[in-house]
């Protein structure tokens, strides 16, 4: 074999070029994405700070599920103070986390929302009461001190008294349990995936307690859906589309690891200096997984139907909350709608 | 060969083996007893510790609790303007170092009809008094709607919020001391608002942190809900509740626990920590805010002692009952060992060795005890064996003279048959069978002349040697004094008065004594008291009735009649002593006179020899082999044919 010192030389050559095209392609890239080049830049704001109640989000966020869908998303900041109904008219995020109730309302009220997709398929708000205080029924709440939340959240109940034309003596409850643990009030409204687990674990055992689920009420207000501005859809649908869908991948991803999900849960919340509680995230996520099937056999994970709508919409009339309600097709937005 | 010594392996095991079973049961006790008071005395203990921080904590609390009170009261019985407000905040926050914020939360309009929420606030802030307005600082979420101002005002007592962090000052853990204040209206007591102080919490945790029971053990503080404010799980504090790590954990005892604790009771168990570890743990709460405090001592550390105190026992037990055992090795073999050299001799003599030397033993005890009466028995035994050895050879020779004797004896009598060859006349067969070696039977014949045969039977009245020295004595003279008399009457008149004469061993013998007239058959005969005879002629066989007479040696001077009978050709005069009559079978049945009538009636008459031997092997047959106690003696005389020539 006779050697060729000059053949050598350029091939190496060649294979530097080629190293370092690859090294700046790599160096570069990330940082193309970063600065939002190649991805489009959206915002979040969820309907209250960072737990398992979001997991989806999060998880999508944490494993590049929204990256990968060519979105750098950036998740709000929310809880007490922070109104996402508010944050979508002033346009200070792209979408959010709303209950159908507030969508509603602030929709009639001519804030132009749209549903992207509907996350919980059933509603999880309930009435509880101590079996001490004799409460069967939603007629035995005459007369009762009723923990209600401040704003759009106790819509579902009061819509449950005035349909039972029972008065109750509201009082404004906090997002802590602890007034209806020391006595404070008689019936405190509680979400199945939170307050409820938070009772339970201040030590008191469900056998003492009389749990009303307003969905069983034939109020099935359904809750977390995902919102966002008519006018931001317009403006790039695509990109709503690739919302929702790595959205619902992220829930997906969330229930097939629950495991790895509290862990990125629970490190929002460390970030946000929230007590986190995995016991307690882990019951959310495993109620989020309940009230995210479908109800029923045709219905599809993320997509509101068109009788739940109806029926919320109905009742929200009928109680003087909203005076018309815009139609079906005008209110959702299917994200399938875009490929066609 | 190690189980040789089976005594020994048996004292080892029995005497070791109860020893450790007893020592392993008192450890046990000992154990168990101790663990029982470290216990009693652990509950004190804690109870005591767990006082003594809920006496340190509760005054601290009852102290800020006082002054909110205070302002409270205050607040209700004089109105207070601003300046004199804030002023009553200001020196509560400055005189209770305590403190740290208080403040004034009113209703609604309840400080004046133009502020519609009024909360003025004092706080510490880098070690100065810092002022805030609270309804400007909750613009969010308004200040009537917190906790520490609803539940007071709902429940209208006092109430010490649950701890929380506050973010605004330095994210530090504060409880509240809300006091409802009131105003008396026409309608009864109307809520005015709520008087608030601040403690940080941060000063108790650590001192409920800094409490170190032993290595591990420590102490906790939970609030009413269960929420964990103190505990050495770092991550736990504020962020779960004794329940909620129940449910982690799946496990509804921790959950009964935790129960018991929010509920206000006061405990001492024993559970497994959630550190991890075995402990006990007594729990009590804190009376004004309704948390708990719990003092955990972990079981290992503190029953360390109690193990080592055992462990150390056991090691000893263990060396004590080894050398128990050596002591019982030694001991057993010490007992042992003469007992083995006492098998070995015992074992020689057995074997017939009584000269083999006996183990010497120095000890009194039974061991000792039975190597000498081994040697005192061994001692007898030889002696026995020599005074044995010695009899048996008197035995042996008065046996032999006895053989002597006995062929002497035989021998005095006339034996050889027939004893007159030259006298066809008569024929004569006699046969005595002695009962012992030498007997008192005996018979004779012998002439007196040359046609006078003299023959007699006699059978002295006692047996063995004496009888037959009495014989001898009897036969030596019925023989001279026959020869000499020729009279049966004076014969036996004359040998009985001189065996009379001396016969001071009283004894006697029976004759019947006869003298035969070889020509003409003519007997003259006279009885001394024998058995008599029988006579077997053409006639028959039948009982001659001689007169019966004395024994000779009885009586001196009897006198005895001679009476006569006439032997025809070929009859037979057949004589016999007691012994043939009197012989016995095993059934004790004797023969008997008619048995031999009969066996005489049937013998052959030719030959004498065979007839005798034919009553012989008739009474014999009768005797069955049973040993008999008499002389068997039978004589036999029968006169020839008449001779035709």
């Amino acid at each position: 074999m006779i050697w060729y010192p000059n053949q050598t030389r350029r091939q190496s050559h060649l294979l530097i070029s080629w190293i370092f095209v690859l090294l700046l392609a790599g160096f570069l890239l990330p940082r193309l994405v970063a600065a939002g080049t190649l991805l489009k830049s959206a915002t979040l704001m969820p309907l209250w700070s960072p737990q398992a109640q979001f997991a989806g989000y999060y998880v999508a966020l944490e494993k590049g599920i929204y990256a990968r869908y060519g979105i750098d998303l950036k998740i709000l900041r929310a809880g007490p103070g922070h109104s996402p109904a508010d944050a979508l008219q002033k346009g200070t995020t792209d979408f959010a986390v709303l209950w159908l109730t507030t969508a509603l309302q602030h929709r009639t009220a001519g804030t132009h929302l749209v549903n992207l997709a509907q996350i919980n398929q059933r509603s999880s708000m309930m009435l509880i009461s101590r079996k001490t205080s004799g409460i069967q029924s939603i007629g035995d709440m005459e007369g009762k001190k009723v923990g209600l939340w401040e704003g759009d959240v106790s819509i579902p109940p009061r819509a449950i008294f005035a349909r039972n034309r029972i008065k109750v003596r509201e009082v404004r409850q906090s997002h802590s349990v602890n007034l209806f643990l020391r006595g404070g009030i008689d019936v405190t409204s509680a979400m199945w995936y939170n307050e409820y687990h938070t009772i339970i674990n201040s030590g008191i055992d469900p056998e003492e307690l009389n749990v009303m689920f307003l969905r069983d009420q034939g109020m099935n207000f359904l809750e977390d859906g995902i919102y966002t501005m008519n006018k931001t859809l317009q403006k790039d649908p695509t990109l709503a589309a690739a919302f929702v869908d790595a959205s619902l991948e992220g829930w997906r991803y969330a229930f097939d690891h629950p495991d790895e999900t509290l862990d990125i849960v629970i490190k929002y919340m460390r970030e946000a200096h929230l007590p986190a509680n995995r016991v307690q995230q882990k019951w959310m996520l495993d109620r989020m997984r309940d009230l995210m099937m479908p109800v029923r056999p045709t219905g599809k994970m993320g997509v509101l139907a068109e009788q739940d709508y109806d029926a919320v919409a109905l009742v929200m009339q009928e109680n003087g909350l909203i005076r018309k309600y815009p139609a079906y097709r005008d209110f959702v937005w299917r994200a399938d709608a875009v490929q066609k | 060969m190690p189980f040789k010594n089976s005594i020994v392996v048996k004292f080892v095991l029995v005497i070791s083996l109860f020893n450790a079973v007893i020592f392993a049961l008192t450890l046990g006790y000992n154990y168990y007893q101790s663990r029982v008071i470290l216990q009693h005395e652990l509950e004190s203990n804690s109870r005591n510790l767990a006082m003594s921080l809920v006496h340190r904590v509760e005054t601290e609390l009852a102290a800020v609790a006082k002054v909110t009170e205070g302002i409270a009261r205050s607040l209700e019985t004089s109105p207070h303007n601003e300046r004199e407000l804030l002023t009553l905040i200001r020196s509560s926050i400055e005189q209770n170092p305590e403190i740290s914020g208080a403040g004034v939360a009113f209703e609604p309009y309840a400080f004046n009809a133009a502020s519609h929420l009024y909360a003025p606030y004092f706080y510490r802030e880098n070690g100065k008094v810092s002022f805030r307005r609270l309804e400007k600082a909750y613009l969010d979420f308004p200040y009537p709607y917190w906790d520490w101002y609803q539940i007071p005002r709902e429940l209208g007592k006092l109430e010490w919020s649950e701890p929380y962090f506050d973010e605004g000052a330095g994210n530090i853990l504060k409880s509240t001391c809300s006091v409802p204040f009131y105003k008396d209206t026409a309608s009864g007591k109307q809520l005015k608002g709520i008087v608030i102080s601040d403690i940080s919490l941060d000063s108790l945790t650590q001192l409920v942190s800094s409490i170190k029971i032993l290595k591990t053990g420590y102490a906790a503080l939970l609030s009413r809900n269960g929420m964990i404010l103190a505990h050495p799980m770092k991550d736990a504090i504020m962020n779960e509740t004794f329940f909620s790590i129940a449910e982690g954990r799946n496990d509804p005892s921790l959950r009964e626990l935790g129960k018991k604790m929010v509920r206000g009771e006061t405990g001492f168990i024993h559970y497994q920590s959630l550190v991890g570890f075995s402990s006990w743990m007594y729990y009590t709460p804190i009376p004004s805010t309704g948390w708990t405090l719990a003092v955990v001592f972990p079981e290992e550390e503190l029953l360390e002692n109690v193990r080592k105190l055992s462990m150390t026992m056991m090691m000893m037990g263990f060396a004590g009952i080894l050398l128990l055992t050596l002591a019982v090795i030694y001991i057993a073999r010490k007992i042992i060992k003469p007992l083995r050299l006492l098998t070995g001799a015992t074992d020689e003599i057995a074997a017939g060795n009584f000269d083999v030397e006996l183990p010497a033993t120095q000890s009194k005890d039974e061991v000792g005890e039975l190597a000498h009466n081994f040697q005192v028995m061994r001692e007898s035994l030889k002696d026995y064996i020599k005074n044995l050895t010695e009899t048996t050879a008197t035995k042996e020779r008065i046996q032999s003279e006895l053989k002597v004797a006995t062929n002497i004896q035989a021998s005095l009598l006339p034996r050889i048959f027939p004893p007159f060859p030259d006298h066809p006349e008569f024929d004569i067969y006699a046969s005595m069978v002695p009962a012992k070696e030498v007997g008192g039977d005996f018979y004779d014949f012998f002439f007196i002349d040359k046609n006078h045969l003299c023959f007699l039977i006699a059978d002295v009245s006692d047996k063995g040697v004496p009888a037959a020295l009495y014989m001898m004595v009897a036969k030596t003279l019925l023989k001279t004094e026959g020869q000499r008399l020729g009279e049966p009457d004076k014969i036996l008149s004359s040998v009985n008065n001189i065996l009379a004469l001396d016969n001071e061993n009283c004894m006697f013998t029976t004759v019947f004594c006869a003298i035969l007239d070889i020509t003409t058959g003519d007997v003259r005969y006279a009885n001394a008291g024998h058995n008599p005879p029988l006579m077997i002629d053409s006639h028959g066989v039948r009982y001659l009735t001689p007169k019966p007479g004395l024994m000779l040696g009885a009586l001196s001077g009897t006198v005895f009649v001679t009476e006569r009978l006439t032997l025809e050709p070929e009859a037979t005069l057949f004589l016999y002593t007691d012994g043939v009559t009197e012989a016995k079978n095993p059934e004790d049945a004797l023969y008997g006179e008619e048995r031999m009538l009969k066996a005489l009636q049937g013998a052959p008459r030719d030959d004498l020899a065979k007839m005798i031997h034919f009553i012989s092997s008739d009474v014999a047959q009768h005797a069955n082999g049973a040993p008999q106690s008499d002389d068997i003696t039978m004589l036999a005389i029968k006169m020839a044919k008449k001779r035709t020539a």
